[in-house]
């Protein structure tokens, strides 16, 4: 009874479902709103530090961290898309194809979280920066730097928690297809983060 | 069967080769980026390029990948004017940011 009188209700007493998606992909853009906004407030502070400071330090070679942060673009945008594979096969019911599109898109996750690894230890071990002083005498780089590139770092090591847990729920049999969808849009909006990241951070500081 | 194609059709939107030419254009783009992080110009040119191009390719991602163009519109106009809107607010602090260099006192 009470299902039918929601269904017939007005749209404004939200008796039908005026998304028409289901609750939990509405939750997750919410959550990914505001998330975008959290990474735009690091983006613009970073922004006002680069612009305030005329003597900003451009320390990325072209070999390796170019290269290296031309990979890790790479191994997003091509996680993405196994990713929409992962959807694609689970809305035709086809769980194991689902899970196998999953772990490839893991490994991709896995593959940027190693490189960027080695480019942080690298700036760490050989060039001495940190989050508070650095060899070029502009601090606030390696404290923009850190906290823009950890903090999407640590998103990625979340989603690929995320991802691992959706996929070892589908090859048992559990969970649907939304479900997959759910965790593929916090997946694309992290690599969506880095297509920012990347041209900001590191092709705007590439030593030429 | 031809029910259950279009079911299914409806359900993802898009095709597998539809995603694979998208995922070849942000490809390219990136590769444009890096060419262009190379490419002489003026600061603020240079920014605005990488940055229109950065655009262009989140809008590929949230059309396609995270299937926004395949939703209602209602959802898109809940959630974007808004999130842009809070977006170009946040240049308000810029101005600042050009003007604090001349501000500093001589060491």
């Amino acid at each position: 009874m009470s299902t039918q009188v929601a269904a017939t209700a007005s749209v404004w007493e939200g008796g039908r479902s005026p998304y028409a998606v289901n609750s939990k992909k509405l939750g997750m853009w919410l959550f990914i709103v505001s998330d975008a906004l959290t990474f735009t407030a690091l983006l613009f502070a970073y922004t006002y530090s680069r612009v305030s400071n005329p003597d900003w330090p451009k320390p990325f070679d072209f070999s390796p961290a170019i290269i290296f942060s031309t990979m890790m673009s790479f191994c997003l945008l091509s996680s993405s898309l196994t990713m929409v594979m992962a959807v694609h096969a689970m809305n035709h019911g086809r769980r194991k194809a689902a899970a196998g599109w999953i772990l490839g898109t893991m490994a991709c996750g896995a593959a940027f979280v190693a490189l960027h690894l080695t480019e942080w230890i690298k700036l760490i071990k050989v060039e001495h920066v940190t989050p508070f002083s650095n060899p070029w005498g502009v601090p606030l780089f390696g404290g923009t730097f850190f906290a823009l590139t950890g903090l999407h770092m640590t998103h990625v090591i979340i989603g690929l928690i995320y991802l691992g847990i959706i996929c070892q729920a589908i090859v048992r049999g559990k969970f649907q297809a939304i479900d997959v969808e759910v965790s593929g849009l916090y997946w694309h909006f992290v690599d969506l983060v880095w297509m920012f990241i990347f041209p900001l951070v590191y092709l705007m500081s590439a030593k030429v | 069967m031809s029910m259950h194609t279009e079911e299914v059709e409806q359900i993802d939107g898009a095709t597998a080769l539809t995603f694979t030419k998208v995922w070849i254009i942000l490809l390219a783009l990136t590769g444009v980026e890096v060419f262009l992080g190379y490419e002489q110009f003026a600061t603020l040119i240079m920014l605005t390029a990488l940055l229109g191009i950065s655009i262009v390719k989140a809008a590929l991602i949230i059309a396609y990948f995270m299937h926004l163009k395949f939703e209602r519109l209602s959802l898109f106009l809940t959630l974007f004017p808004m999130l842009i809107f809070c977006i170009i607010l946040m240049l308000i602090f810029l101005g600042d940011a050009t003007r604090i260099p001349h501000m500093r006192p001589p060491l």
